[in-house]
């Protein structure tokens, strides 16, 4: 028998990205999912130009019900527009939502490849100041962090993104710690690369798919995050999100549920998007967990 | 009588490309206090047929779709899933191949003993205790009493596997099935367990049921074997006669891989020839071919047209290949 | 007697954790904009600068950072977590009455969490394909994406207000009289729609792991042994896989208590509930930091008592966890 079976070849190779695409387009939930974000995102970058009522405006009578005087989504306590203040709303939370969770990657990922890549007293150090991280409740830390230093943007973004890398750290030092042993490793360290060319330059593309994943729904938690934080009243006081729209109109429920229960499902929608094309994510870049 | 008779068996899995024929036609008696071996490379069918055996195919994954089993003129087929619990672990019962994972790691071992003592026998815990170190004892794991207490992580694998015996002879079975129990053991445990065996079959009179792919164990343990082919019955048989003569390529193929069997053999080391090949895949399993013949090197066009009876030589021996006669 | 020194090994390194934790909280106070003084003129309705000076001298305020960390934890060693202007009363006095109200809810919900979780995980696992089992599915995307305080006010809006089966707000109704048990009935009815919001949240978690696990044990090999000893199927299950299944949602649910306990601050504000988390809400508002660095400090170590409890449990059910080995 010869060696290459003419009937047994294998398929023309594709590159390993437009195969993850191929498994991510056969999940019809995380396609949908991701056509919700996108619509979402256009929200957030146009919305504010094409429905420039300002949300901050008494534009009508308060508790004007949805529907009713021409206010798709109705007024709330101080007769504002409510759906202004979802669409512009919306940038907030995807921003913050976006930047904390790229806030806590950086720090995550960092400590982690070192943890990861230098084992020994490094390791145990970095891996103690984890622990210590997740010993704090985190949103009551960053809303510590909030009240001592003031409720700008960035010092939300900052307080979100600075208790939330843990989980990044712990995954990134496990797939360090895996794939340093490998043989290409090996080899490149044989071969005398150094050791920020191991890092990141063979060892971190290798270790990115669950980063990835654990990355998308970062940026998921992060929005649950900031909308609490503002639920509660820490935030700008210079801008709409979604949360801060529930938390302050929670008083009245009993006259307006519209006004509490609409914000929250923008929210949950969105992250529940976000969810699934974790998902849809984690099907795609790890084939080997595809038969759960 | 036989003590176990099994008839035309066939027993079918799910796959994704459709139903295939994991047992196909077997049939075969043992008899009380008989030792009987199958042999063969993994997947084909070997362990399938103790599960079968056992009521324990994976739930609607594989089922007995033909055939009979009597078990002391006992119908297990159609019998109840209570029937067949009653049977397991008392009047057969089963040791595994992987004696690391084969014990439940949270309770010790001396509870998983007194377990199946109580399940059956209906002793009381402190009775089905004592009597869980009579066993451990028996088994031959030294200073039982303290052992007793002992959780799994704590024993080598050898020793792992000889609690696995005192389970499964704790009810003292008619027949005990092991699937290859010393795959995973070194040499020098796997001759201790094997002598184990024996000597708990001579105390307990028990039929052995042994599955392996070790002719060398085959040859050693076994009165009778059955060689299994893609599960199918290849060549049955007493031990001594398949080995001086096999009568079917499959079998000849699996002796010539282990030389001490035939002892002229072990000084021309480049007649040691292994078995050319894989075993077909499962969707080919119900082929009305000689399953064989792909790998077979006396093949002719015969085999691929039909599959081969089974052919009779002498008391007990039968053979399903088209060239038996000629081999 | 191994197990007890590897478990003070760790109970000693909580302490350093506490400590570490303490030298947090004071770097960022001392960060923060204004201090004690400030907040003291505040309240006074403004001082001049030679009073601020003297209620700094007075606070040490101008004593060396060291010194006055030094001073903070050997505070704390003796129970002092500082006084707050705000309530006028010791920090660690108006934390012992709050603390708690929070942790009847955490724990409630915690062990409520924990419990029913693994039943439905067990239930669900034992058919991949029934109705629980796609519960289990849709109650894991939906917990993790529906914000905890909304769902709070979503069963209050159904059942406090539309269907007024439970209180709106509070632990307790103060205006009820008589024994024991009138009183214990009226926190459990107060305190059903808050432990069923944080609950649920930690529900999701829990039942999909304990399917996932549950799953994976169901096809191991020493389940295949305890069906070929002939035993029932609620022994092989309940008895053999639990037991098994039971290890990683402990070590899950060792990790939630920080999430518990954010969860709290949240449902807490939600429902009024009159605890820590509440707390923290009104100090925040008031700029009372002593209040707020003393919750931290309390929360933390709730988390790491409970990182213990967690330690102990596992050792209680894997053998192989630490002990003689």
């Amino acid at each position: 028998m010869s060696l290459i079976d003419p009937e047994n070849t294998l398929p023309p190779a594709r590159s390993p990205l437009s195969e993850a695409w191929e498994m991510f387009r056969g999940n019809t939930a995380a396609m949908l999912a991701l056509i919700v974000l996108a619509l979402i995102m256009l929200c957030a970058i146009f919305g504010p130009w094409v429905y420039p009522t300002d949300p901050f405006d008494m534009v009508w009578a308060p508790f004007s019900p949805p529907g009713v005087d021409g206010f798709l989504l109705g007024t709330d306590y101080l007769g504002r527009d409510l759906l202004a203040a979802l669409i512009h709303g919306s940038r907030v939370s995807i921003v913050i939502g976006l930047a904390a969770a790229s806030v806590s990657i950086l720090i995550g990922v960092t400590v982690g490849a070192l943890a990861g890549f230098y084992r020994g007293w490094v390791e145990e150090l970095l891996m103690r100041i984890t622990e210590f991280f997740q010993v704090l409740p985190t949103l009551l830390f960053s809303m510590v962090i909030v009240a001592l230093f003031g409720a700008s943007l960035p010092m939300i973004t900052f307080a979100i993104g600075v208790v939330s890398w843990t989980a990044v750290a712990r995954i990134t030092r496990s797939e360090f710690l895996r794939i340093r042993e490998l043989e290409y490793v090996m080899a490149s360290r044989a071969s005398g690369a150094t050791n920020s060319k191991l890092m990141f330059r063979v060892i971190l593309p290798n270790a990115l798919p669950p980063i990835i994943v654990q990355a998308a729904l970062m940026v998921g938690s992060a929005i649950l995050f900031e909308a609490g934080l503002s639920f509660l009243g820490l935030t700008d006081p210079n801008v709409v999100s979604w949360g801060q729209v529930i938390g302050s109109n929670r008083q009245y429920i009993l006259d307006a549920s519209y006004t509490v229960t609409i914000p929250g499902l923008a929210i949950f929608v969105t992250v529940l998007c976000i969810s699934l094309v974790g998902d849809g994510l984690n099907d795609a870049l790890n084939p080997k967990l595809r038969s759960r | 009588m036989a003590l176990l008779s099994v008839k035309n068996l066939r027993v079918e899995i799910k796959t994704r490309a459709g139903v295939a024929p994991v047992i196909d036609d077997l049939s075969f008696d043992l008899e009380a206090g008989e030792s009987l071996s199958f042999v063969g490379e993994s997947g084909c069918g070997k362990s399938m047929t103790a599960l079968a055996l056992m009521g324990l195919l994976p739930e609607g994954v594989g089922s007995i779709a033909a055939g009979s089993i009597t078990f002391d003129g006992e119908e297990l087929t159609t019998a109840s899933e209570a029937r067949l619990r009653e049977i397991r672990g008392n009047d057969i019962s089963m040791i595994f191949q992987e004696p690391m994972t084969s014990l439940n790691p949270l309770f010790n071992i001396g509870e998983q003993i007194a377990e199946v003592l109580r399940a059956h026998q209906n002793l009381s815990r402190k009775a089905a205790w004592s009597q869980a170190i009579e066993l451990l004892d028996a088994v031959r794991i030294p200073n039982a009493k303290a052992r007793v207490n002992d959780y799994p992580f704590q024993m080598s694998g050898g020793q792992r596997q000889r609690v696995m015996i005192a389970i499964a002879l704790a009810c003292q079975p008619k027949i005990l099935i092991a699937d290859e129990p010393t795959t995973a053991l070194d040499v020098t445990v796997q001759a201790q367990i094997f002598d184990l065996l024996q000597d708990m079959q001579r105390q307990t009179g028990s039929s052995i049921i042994l599955i392996t792919h070790d002719m060398g164990a085959v040859a050693e343990m076994a009165e009778r074997m059955i060689v299994m082919y893609a599960g199918r019955k290849a060549e049955l048989g007493p031990v001594e006669d398949v080995i001086a003569h096999p009568r079917h390529p499959y079998t000849a193929g699996l002796i010539s891989c282990v030389p001490h069997i035939l002892s002229t053999l072990t000084e021309e080391r480049e007649e040691l020839v292994e078995v050319p090949g894989i075993v077909p895949a499962l969707q080919d399993f119900g082929k009305d071919t000689c399953l064989f013949a792909s790998r077979c090197l006396q093949a002719q066009a015969q085999c691929l047209r039909a599959r081969p009876p089974e052919i009779e030589f002498g008391p007990e021996h039968q053979s399903a290949c088209w060239r038996a006669e000629e081999l | 007697m191994q197990v007890l020194q590897s478990f003070a090994i760790r109970a000693g390194y909580a302490v350093i954790l506490l400590i570490a934790v303490l030298v947090l909280n004071f770097s960022m106070m001392h960060l923060a904009p204004g201090d004690v003084a400030d907040t003291i003129s505040q309240s006074m309705g403004g001082a001049d600068q030679e009073l601020l000076d003297q209620i700094r001298a007075d606070y040490g305020l101008d004593k060396p950072f060291i010194v006055q960390l030094g001073r903070y934890i050997g505070g704390v060693l003796q129970f002092d977590l500082g006084f707050s202007f705000f309530y006028n009363q010791p920090v660690t006095d108006l934390i012992l009455q709050r603390l708690p109200a929070t942790l009847l809810l955490v724990v409630t919900a915690q062990l409520l969490a924990l419990f029913i979780g693994v039943i439905m995980g067990v239930v669900s696992a034992r058919k991949p394909n029934g109705i629980l089992s796609h519960f289990v599915t849709f109650l894991a995307l939906f917990g993790y994406a529906a914000p905890v305080f909304w769902t709070g006010i979503l069963l209050l809006i159904a059942f406090s207000l539309k269907i007024q089966l439970f209180p709106v707000a509070g632990m307790q109704d103060v205006t009820i009289e008589g024994g024991f048990w009138v009183h214990f009935l009226d926190v459990a009815r107060h305190m059903v729609l808050p432990v069923i919001t944080l609950g649920s949240l930690f529900l999701a978690l829990y039942s999909r792991l304990a399917r996932a696990t549950m799953m994976e044990t169901l096809g191991s090999d020493f389940v295949r042994t305890a069906k070929a000893k002939g035993l029932s199927p609620n022994q092989v299950v309940y008895k053999h896989a639990l037991k098994n299944s039971l290890s990683p949602v402990i070590t899950l649910a060792g990790l939630q208590f920080s999430a518990v306990i954010s969860g709290a601050v949240l449902v807490e504000a939600v429902f009024s509930w009159p605890g820590l988390g509440t707390l923290a809400f009104q100090s925040i508002i008031a700029r009372d930091t002593p209040t707020i660095l003393g919750i931290l400090f309390f929360s933390a170590l709730v988390v790491i008592v409970g990182n213990l409890l967690t330690d102990l449990a596992l050792r209680l059910v894997d053998p192989r966890v630490g002990g003689k080995g």
